[in-house]
């Protein structure tokens, strides 16, 4: 098991690499793309240019200027910004990963619960109208677009209802945990729900079709021959089995939202996290801020990926030793 | 490996509710016009239909069919095992006075596993695939009434052992993958014996083995009716498996019993039509080797199609004007058969048929070598 935790971990970080550099040669070393030109402005002469060039450091050949980059961003941490001078990177993403891990873990707690628990009562209660009826909801929860449904919400809990039912809400924005932990609680709860909307529905149906599936194996006859309970039959033997395939679903979710795929709600609800940097540095071309959100993001998906995988083996005895 | 007897706390044989009104001469399981029925779309099909049989104590009850012929369904719905909502199960069938039919949910679980154990056909998909080969029989031991931990363990280990698996006490923790296919439903049986089940209720065990296997579960089988006292039902569609193990046999065809006798009786003289298809398409060492082994023609019978009348006619080489009405089981009281034939003519007729089928199997260029060593 640590054999396999290590090898795991060791491919996790060469992925990384060769993540970084293929952002890096996406942006310096396509044909007719000049970072200096953009750094310098619009309609910059030679002379500005070329001292640009110097400045950047662009006129060194590729490797070097990898190099320099990376260690700008890893080793000193002193990596600025092209289009903020002066503003560094490295604390940018610091300030902004506390709201987004906030807001995703919040999101994922709420739709694991919700969606495992619409799952397996929509499958233990199969052939009655409970079934059909939750995964009408989890369609609507997946149909719903996140901008919309967080726009509407806003609507209703900032503006229509405000001063009657929804006075209690907080204004858009962001507490910290540490700062507040009841404001935080207040602030990311309508951020929650919307964002897990979407997901729990998702899960909920997956979950259904694999347990479904579970429900009619052999071995689920097998155990109702035992003569257990119903409850442990669901619980023990079709949800344990049909739990693979969310956690390695999940693993993958999480990871992208992490890092940064929960732009949407972020933006609809004035967030400042990840996703909301990576888009507005993507606007901008800024490229030291996007090589830092992209590692970044890269690293937790590829982190994700990696604990999937020594999650299922844990779950799975006959992926263990493969 | 001596059998030992696993005291039960609270429970000698797993009998729940107080038996009412049975004694031990009567049989053990006693099937009266059991009737499945699955409502489809369009019209209602019955899998079982007015099926009656018992079952003894201390018996091996072999029944046998093709595939089709509803013997798994029948067994499936004593125990309450099908889940279709659209199955309605009608009947009687009493398990020492109880009927099973008419009996609640909550009565039937605590007979299941514990006084009525079930062995399925594929030993490789029937353990759930994330817990190890002990958890599963731990599981059985703690399912009904409390055991510690620590027993029940130790009880698995026992049971590994008794059903033959080697060096028990290592492979407990084994995952059902790392087992081998016969390992496997040794696992399964030794599961079910965790509370020495009255009555194991075995479907086709052995279909999934090799036959080297197939023959070491059938000996397990039979040396734990003996010491044990249990009686089997064994479903299989292998003759081969009926006459090496069964005290008696139930043919089905169709949903219904077609013949029900001794083995030996039914081995010796089988009375009905289908017996004797299912007989002659057994291959025997020593017997003329035929280009084909004698077949029954056509194929088994859908449960939306069957005709009026008797179920087998249409595949029936002695078909007559009869067939069209619904042969009662008939017959002597303990071997009895379902068809209209004169019953004084019935061997000669077989063997009439017998001929005919060789023939129909073999048509005229039989292996010459094998032909003249037939021994007859």
């Amino acid at each position: 098991m640590i054999w396999f935790i290590g090898r795991r971990l060791a491919a996790a970080a060469l992925v990384l690499v060769a993540i970084s550099m293929l952002v890096f040669l996406i942006f310096f070393a396509t044909p007719g793309v000049d970072p200096a030109a953009r750094i310098a402005g619009r309609n910059a002469d030679p002379a500005t240019l070329a001292q640009v060039r110097q400045a950047f450091g662009l006129d060194r050949p590729l490797p070097i200027r990898y190099l320099l980059l990376m260690r700008h961003l890893v080793v000193d941490r002193d990596l600025t910004s092209y289009v903020n001078r002066g503003v560094k990177v490295v604390p940018q993403i610091l300030q902004a990963v506390p709201i987004t891990l906030s807001l995703v873990t919040g999101a994922a707690v709420l739709w694991l619960v919700l969606g495992i628990a619409m799952g397996v009562g929509a499958a233990s209660r199969q052939g009655t109208a409970v079934d059909p009826v939750i995964v009408f909801l989890g369609v609507v929860g997946v149909s719903i677009p996140v901008y919309w449904l967080g726009e509407v919400v806003n609507l209703i809990t900032q503006s229509r209802l405000h001063n009657s039912l929804f006075s209690w809400v907080p204004p858009l924005g962001y507490v910290g945990l540490t700062t507040d932990p009841w404001q935080w609680a207040l602030h990311l709860l309508f951020p929650w729900l919307t964002l897990a909307m979407l997901y729990a529905g998702i899960y909920a149906r997956i979950l259904r079709s694999e347990m479904v599936v579970a429900l009619n194996e052999d071995y689920v006859r097998t155990a109702r021959a035992k003569g257990i309970s119903e409850r442990r039959i669901l619980i023990r033997h079709a949800l344990r089995t049909s739990l693979i395939p969310i956690v390695s679903l999940f693993g993958l979710d999480f990871g992208a939202l992490i890092g940064g795929a929960a732009l949407l709600t972020e933006v609809v609800f004035g967030l400042p996290g990840i996703g909301k940097l990576t888009f507005d540095a993507l606007e901008n071309v800024d490229l030291p801020v996007i090589m830092g959100c992209v590692l970044y993001a890269a690293f937790f998906v590829v982190l994700a990926n990696a604990i999937v995988d020594v999650a299922y083996a844990g779950l799975d005895p006959r992926v263990r030793r493969a | 490996m001596p059998l030992s007897t696993w005291p039960t706390r609270g429970s000698t044989r797993g009998c729940v509710v107080p038996e009412a009104r049975w004694s031990a001469d009567e049989p053990l399981l006693d099937v009266r016009d059991l009737t499945v029925r699955f409502r489809s779309r369009r019209d209602v099909v019955t899998a079982v239909d007015r099926l009656s049989f018992s079952v003894n104590t201390a018996e091996i009850l072999g029944v046998v069919g093709e595939s089709g012929s509803g013997k798994s369904v029948t067994m499936m719905s004593l125990l309450k095992l099908i889940r279709n909502p659209n199955c309605t199960v009608s009947g009687q069938a009493l398990f020492r006075g109880q009927d099973l039919i008419a009996m609640p949910d909550k009565a039937m679980r605590s007979l299941r596993g514990r006084s009525i154990a079930m062995i399925f056909q594929d030993p490789m998909t029937a353990l759930t695939p994330v817990y190890t080969v002990g958890w599963h029989i731990v599981e059985q031991l703690r399912a009904h009434g409390h055991v510690p931990a620590r027993d029940a363990r130790r009880r698995a280990v026992e049971l590994l052992d008794e059903v033959g698996i080697p060096d028990a006490a290592g492979r407990v923790d084994d995952y059902p993958h790392q087992f081998s296919g016969g390992m496997r439903q040794r696992a399964v049986i030794a599961m079910a014996l965790a509370h020495n089940p009255t009555l194991l209720i075995a479907d086709e065990p052995t279909t999934a083995l090799d036959v080297t296997t197939q023959a070491q579960i059938l000996e397990l089988l039979r040396r734990l009716q003996r010491e044990h006292d249990s009686s089997i039902v064994l479903i299989t569609h292998d003759m081969g498996v009926i006459s090496e193990i069964a005290d008696r046999v139930l043919v089905m065809y169709a949903g219904r019993a077609v013949e029900t006798g001794p083995r030996q009786e039914v081995f010796r003289r089988p009375n009905h039509p289908y017996t004797w298809g299912l007989l002659g398409s057994v291959p025997r060492v020593g017997r003329a080797r035929l280009r084909r082994l004698p077949t029954i023609p056509g194929h088994p019978i859908s449960p939306d199609q069957i005709p009026e009348g008797c179920a087998f006619q249409r595949r029936c080489r002695h078909r007559h004007n009869r067939c069209v009405e619904l042969p009662p089981l008939m017959g002597a009281l303990d071997h009895r058969d379902a068809c209209w034939l004169p019953r004084e003519d019935r061997q000669a007729i077989r063997r009439t048929s017998d001929v005919a089928a060789a023939a129909a199997g073999d048509p005229g260029d039989a292996v010459p070598a094998a032909a003249e060593s037939e021994p007859v």
